[in-house]
């Protein structure tokens, strides 16, 4: 189904099963510890021999040789597999990286080896024994060191900009501008931490490998599987039915999913391989930090005459620049801007997605800006945003957007909150030893189209199966992909099984971007109509004027039970859903107003959040609790990334020292409030039949800038380099009672 | 002895590791420590949700991989294996404790409950039913330790045992958001559901009353 003009009615609009708070379907297994993830396939897999993965112990050089002997010969070990002995994995999609084979060490943390054993302590001790002599080269390490090499880049995925996007004359402007900001902001690199390390079992069988593994789009793992294995793509089979988070982690294959397989080749027995939880920061990808110099002006009145956006960020030759200028391209209206994107090589590991790629880190610093320009401005930060509104493409003004709400969430939260009751003056605001604090700033995220297909079996028993690779990494795919069938064809959710994450199903888009939802169920309408159509057919019934409800298909004064169509065996549909360009002709959006109230211990400078709100804007809600739960986890990973997440670089050897979860800090229980989130309920018709649009990472956006704007109105102290940690601000703190 | 016998272990030891820094640049001098031709076991008394269980094990066997390898429970989830993230949270003689931070071998005659033992999907234990009903989970990861260490904490609470934002020591424990939040603090979750844990556990604490 090509989807080329705005949605009519449709059957998802009866909204009796889409659109419902229904519980997760797949809940009962998660918590009861029955959801087999990738590493525990002790059903499908007996006798698994074990691999450690060694990483360079060096930043960038080479390795000249690997002494295995006394690990081959350790009790238990199987083989060992020495990067010296194969060939460089060519870099795989969206990567540079060579994930094993050869000399060249690329970043601290590369696998070089693997160590196959009985068990896994026979493997992890023999992984110790092994010698290896590396020849160091000079590495590039650290960004400010490198930050005069950098060099304008264009993005990688909106490669239609300029790469250095000027729109009227920004000089002039902001000259001329009687109110401006100009200030820095640095965010760090982050890892996305997610709770299931990268985890593989592969196993051979006649020349096919089934792998099993932690991966959020399947078909984006299977074709480079099997490059680097030297099979056809339908020799690999891939299975990923439960995937413990991934945040973009787990975009693309790494290093464990072809060790897996190269082992269980090398020793004819089945392997399994998980990364040790160092490996997977150091070995993997990160959120590339980045370094941004933000210009704003504006007229006395607020509205904003100019607006420059340059970002800096650091990666291995080749690999892509964190788009830290995308929400700036299109959030406020201004009409002189200055836009770009300046990369630098560094041999770090590589800079590649996390959650809300671009839009989270430039947000940090954009949202940060707004809030000082309304400072200076005397204007209420609220107020400024919806001055600022723009309903179109500040560089196209012919390209409207689909649906923007943004005011009204602005408005909504502001109330909510009781954002009138904040102190506008900063610092002035305590409660006993603690300076209280309320701040607020605004989110964006692009909504993507991507094409996207399903399988639905209407069976026998009158029961629905739905089959496709779609994933399910804590979004909800399973229950949200049941209730779209659900309601296409008038049954019960219990008559309804999803199966995912298998190559052997159609392919769908996949879990990454906050694509997933809204293109895999629309992805599932496309084969429900083609589903009801064949249905029809055997009952003799138009399907243009049918209507399945309640387990019957009724047209005109016909009304006949479901199963009747199935009596001479079931019906398969399959199809997807495919876009014209109505996200060319609109912008295609997400919308947040993020609002929090933070408490800072007035003696030591330490930070508690009290209270947040997110007000969201996206499209139809398909189930208000698993979305709910989106924009909690992104909210969370915002108070992280304002208040403790950095991965701290060892400038001298290229690696990443808070390398484990003990010192890479992410919130805990004790740091995160009660959430509110409300959604604003505007469907949107320019998206896709479902009308829905993406969830997964808006509630991240502009989170960690109405913390940092928050811990401002408490303390007076602008702290622009994140993580705002207490000692950034404690010299500068008011006295307290 | 003029010095303590660790002091003189920790200067080796430290001498070791300075020297095994060094090696990235130059190939190691000498042979390396050649390991046993076999690893030593040991025999190991388990119950497990209330099943007994005789095993040889490996003497570095972790409880974690005891269960996850050797008994196939792989409820119980590995998420750092450095006992930073309470994904491995289980119940060793009722406390919970963090799994991959301790042997089988310490185990001998001990009761374990995992996540396993609580409920089954078709018949879940309360805390269960109340992480569905609140949504308290997404990926599902840390599920199993959050849940184990939640059952814990309403014990813990019930015996009176403080904890680090414990007001008056002296008065009826009470299981506020604040020491809920305090307890379940060593259970990372990264999707970020704290929010709804919260919820759940409290629903079930009230529910007892």
């Amino acid at each position: 189904m090509k989807f080329a003009t705005p949605a009519g009615e449709n059957p998802i609009d009866r909204l009796s099963v889409v659109g419902r708070p229904v519980p997760r379907i797949d809940g009962p297994r998660k918590v009861t510890g029955t959801a087999r993830y990738a590493y525990e396939r002790h059903d499908a897999v007996s006798n698994p021999a074990y691999g450690w993965i060694v990483g360079a112990s060096i930043g960038r050089g080479r390795v000249v040789s690997i002494d295995t002997a006394a690990a081959q010969a350790a009790p238990g070990v199987l083989a060992v597999l020495s990067t010296l002995d194969f060939a460089p994995l060519a870099p795989g999609f969206r990567t540079t990286v060579h994930l094993f084979g050869g000399a060249q060490v690329q970043h601290y943390g590369q696998a070089i080896a693997l160590v196959v054993a009985d068990t896994f302590e026979e493997a992890s001790a023999a992984a110790h024994l092994l010698t290896v002599e590396y020849e160091v080269a000079p590495g590039r390490y650290d960004l400010a060191a490198e930050a005069a090499t950098a060099e304008p880049v264009a993005d990688r995925d909106a490669p239609d900009y300029p790469v250095v996007d000027r729109i009227g004359d920004f000089e002039a402007a902001f000259a001329a501008a009687p109110v401006t900001v100009d200030q820095h902001y640095t965010t760090p690199d982050q890892t996305h931490a997610m709770m299931e390390p990268h985890a593989t079992t592969a196993a051979w069988r006649d020349g096919k490998v089934t792998i099993w593994t932690s991966a959020q789009i399947v078909a984006w793992h299977r074709p480079d599987l099997a490059k680097w294995l030297g099979v056809t793509e339908g020799d690999v089979r891939l299975e990923a039915p439960f995937i413990g988070g991934g945040f973009g982690a787990k975009l693309i294959a790494q290093c464990d999913a072809p060790l897996a397989a190269l082992g269980a080749r090398a020793v004819g027995r089945p392997v399994k391989v998980t990364l040790q939880r160092p490996l997977v920061i150091n070995n993997t990808t990160r959120r590339a930090g980045t370094h941004q110099h933000i210009r704003l002006g504006a007229t006395r009145d607020g509205r904003l005459t100019a607006i420059g956006h340059v970002s800096l960020n650091g990666n291995l030759p080749g690999a892509f620049a964190e788009a830290a200028i995308a929400p700036t391209r299109l959030f406020y209206a201004a009409p002189n801007r200055y836009l770009t994107m300046k990369l630098a090589a560094l041999d770090l590991a590589e800079g590649n997605d996390m959650r809300a790629p671009g839009e989270a880190p430039g947000l940090m610093a954009l949202e940060i800006a707004m809030d000082e320009l309304a400072e200076k401005l005397g204007m209420d930060p609220v107020a400024l945003r919806i001055v600022n509104d723009t309903q179109v493409d500040p560089r196209e003004p012919d390209r409207p957007f689909s649906e923007r709400h943004f005011v009204e969430c602005l408005r909504t939260g502001a109330e909510r909150f009781g954002w009138d009751r904040r102190n506008p003056t900063p610092g002035a605001q305590s409660d006993g030893k603690w300076l209280i604090g309320m701040g607020m700033a605004g989110g964006f995220r692009l909504n993507l189209l991507l094409p996207s297909a399903a399988r639905v079996r209407l069976e026998v028993d009158g029961g629905l199966t739905v089959e496709t690779d779609m994933t399910d990494i804590g979004t909800g795919s399973y229950t949200i992909l049941a209730q779209t069938a659900a309601e296409m064809m008038g049954v019960p959710l219990a008559a309804v099984t999803v199966r995912l994450g298998d190559s052997a199903y159609p392919v769908s888009a996949g879990s990454g971007g906050q694509f997933g939802a809204n293109n895999a169920t629309s992805g599932l309408y496309a084969a429900c109509v083609k589903l009801r159509e064949a249905v029809a057919a055997r009952l003799g019934i138009d399907a243009a004027d049918a209507e399945f409800r309640d387990g019957r298909v009724l047209s005109g004064d016909r009304s006949v039970a479901l199963a009747e169509a199935v009596r001479e065996g079931p019906l398969v549909a399959e199809d997807g859903i495919t876009y014209g360009d109505l996200d060319e002709q609109f912008v295609q959006a997400t919308f947040a107003a993020q609002f929090a109230e933070v408490a800072v211990d007035g003696f030591t400078g330490e930070m508690r959040v009290r209270r947040m709100l997110a007000v969201i804007d996206s499209g139809r809600v398909i189930n208000p609790t698993t979305a709910r739960s989106q924009v909690i986890g992104g909210m969370t990973m915002g108070v992280g990334a304002a208040l403790m997440e950095t991965l701290a670089v060892d400038v001298r050897h290229g690696t990443f020292i808070t390398n484990d979860l003990g010192f890479y800090e992410v919130p805990v229980h004790g740091d995160i409030p009660h959430q509110e989130v409300v959604f604003l309920d505007y469907p949107d018709n320019k998206s896709s039949p479902m009308k829905a649009k993406g969830i997964g990472e808006i509630g991240l956006c502009g989170v960690a800038a109405a913390i940092a704007n928050a811990v401002y109105n408490a303390t007076g102290v602008r702290v622009r380099d994140y993580p705002i940690t207490l000692d950034k601000h404690l010299a500068g703190l008011p006295r307290v009672a | 002895m003029l010095l303590p016998e660790w002091l003189l272990n920790r200067r080796e030891f430290v001498a070791g590791a300075a020297a095994s820094g060094a090696l990235t640049t130059v190939p190691m001098v000498g042979p390396s420590p050649a390991l046993a031709e076999t690893a030593p076991t040991n025999a190991v008394r388990l119950d497990v949700n209330g099943e007994p269980h005789a095993l040889t094990l490996d003497t570095r066997t972790t409880l974690l991989d005891t269960l996850r390898e050797h008994l196939h429970l792989t409820g119980t989830k590995k998420g750092c294996d450095h006992g930073h993230c309470g994904a491995c949270t289980v119940l060793v003689n009722g406390t919970r404790i963090n799994a991959c931070l301790s042997l089988a071998v310490m185990h001998d005659g001990d009761s374990v409950t995992t996540i396993e033992g609580l409920g089954t999907p078709d018949d879940m234990h309360e805390m269960q039913a109340a992480f569905v009903k609140h949504d308290g989970f997404q990926c599902g990861y840390c599920t199993p330790g959050q849940i184990c260490s939640a059952v814990a904490v309403l014990a813990e609470v019930e015996q009176g045992v403080p904890s680090h934002v414990t007001g008056d020591l002296t008065a009826p424990m009470a299981l506020s958001n604040i020491e809920l939040r305090e307890r379940m603090s060593g259970n990372i979750c990264r999707c970020g559901a704290y929010s709804n844990i919260a919820d759940a556990i409290t629903e079930v604490a009230e529910a007892r009353g």
